[in-house]
């Protein structure tokens, strides 16, 4: 197993592209709130796990970071997340960013969409917008999005 | 990733997308998207580096600077990490009466609940099946190895599922063995490569394919490059 081999797999896979690219100027960073929105398929324990082809998302609460991986694909290594979970969403590290005044604070609300999509469509019209909204109503300013 | 970037830019979130597959990146085109050249499975490359971590978002909320859309490239690459390989100690034989895999799945017990203990069940076990269940889905899968159709063998859910669940317990048993947290995709070719339980689900992959089975139903029981 070589994660190049992998990669050049995933690179066959058609990737959507936009004519439009919007641009939001974001508030100070030192004022501004952040979530990250990940593609891990993570979820809480009590949540419903992620369905083959699931094009929703998990609402993760940042106070009770128990996320664990629901992801279908086998083709990623896991172990980093395993052992600690700021390799893909990485939370204590935006803590200590807030602690610093670097970043404002950290959002109580973060999300998990599953990576392994290959129709994007629903995401584009439903749930990508639908999460959007969630954010926006919640007071976030700034979203990093981390990719598994 | 990227296109839930253009998505939430449009409904006015800023967003700072990171990207693992350089061409993936590029083709969506983020409107602000920082390509890291790590393994697939850690964005921010190396877990337990709290001083890496954070060279990465810095590098990656400096692109909210930016006026107009921006790629950029981090600096470090991770892409050779897995030569490292990861070397664990297997348990001996206990019990001859047993398949060699189902031993082992014993003898790994306790390092898998110390892994757990300290770093709680995140991508180990669970999906499917417990810890507890591990044998009995082994068992099945030997008896796909040994020809008996997958439907009949007693499999405790979707094959592809429930070989995540075993190699999650290996993977985790392994961190348990291990001295440090293993460099990325290790813990995997240790389980498929060293492990019986590894040559069990890859045999019962084959075995299925080879049996004519639909292509999604034994090929996510293993990496695809397998």
């Amino acid at each position: 197993m070589a994660d190049r081999d992998v990669k050049a797999m995933a690179e066959s896979i058609e990737a959507p592209s936009f004519d439009n690219v919007a641009f939001t100027t974001p508030p100070d960073l030192s004022k501004a709130t952040v979530a990250v929105v990940t593609s891990a398929s993570l979820h809480h324990e009590d949540q419903e796990d992620f369905a083959p082809n699931d094009i929703g998302y998990r609402v993760l609460d940042n106070d009770n970071r128990d996320y664990q991986t629901g992801h279908w694909s086998p083709n990623f290594d896991s172990v980093g997340f395993a052992a600690d979970f700021n390799t893909v969403i990485p939370l204590d590290r935006l803590d200590e960013l807030a602690a610093q005044g670097k970043i404002g604070k950290v959002a109580s609300t973060h999300l998990s969409y599953a990576g392994n999509q290959f129709d994007l469509s629903a995401v584009r019209m439903d749930s990508g917008p639908a999460g959007a909204k969630l954010l926006k109503d919640e007071g976030v300013d700034v979203v990093l999005l981390t990719p598994v | 990733m990227s296109t839930l970037a253009h998505i939430f830019e449009e409904a006015g979130l800023a967003t700072v997308t990171l990207g693992s597959i350089r061409k993936q990146i590029e083709s969506t085109a983020p409107p602000r998207g920082l390509w890291c050249d790590f393994p697939l499975g850690r964005p921010l490359g190396k877990p337990g580096d709290t001083e890496f971590q954070h060279r990465v978002l810095a590098h990656a909320f400096s692109l909210l600077d930016a006026t107009e859309p921006v790629f950029e490239e981090f600096g470090e690459s991770l892409a050779d990490e897995e030569s490292e390989g990861l070397s664990c100690p297997l348990p001996p034989r206990t019990n001859a009466d047993l398949h060699p895999a189902v031993d082992e799945v014993r003898g790994l017990r306790p390092a898998y609940d110390r892994a757990i203990a300290q770093y709680g069940n995140r991508a180990a076990t669970g999906r499917v099946i417990s810890a507890d269940e591990i044998e009995d889905a082994l068992s099945a899968f030997v008896r796909v190895a040994e020809g008996t159709p997958w439907k009949e063998a007693g499999i405790p859910g979707i094959p592809a599922r429930v070989a995540q669940d075993i190699r999650g317990y290996y993977e985790v048993a392994g961190l348990g063995l291990s001295d440090h947290i293993p460099a990325a995709w290790t813990g995997t070719n240790w389980f498929l490569d060293d492990t019986e339980g590894g040559k069990v689900v890859l045999s019962a992959r084959a075995a299925m394919r080879d049996a004519g089975e639909k292509q999604p139903i034994w090929f996510y029981m293993a990496p695809g490059d397998r």
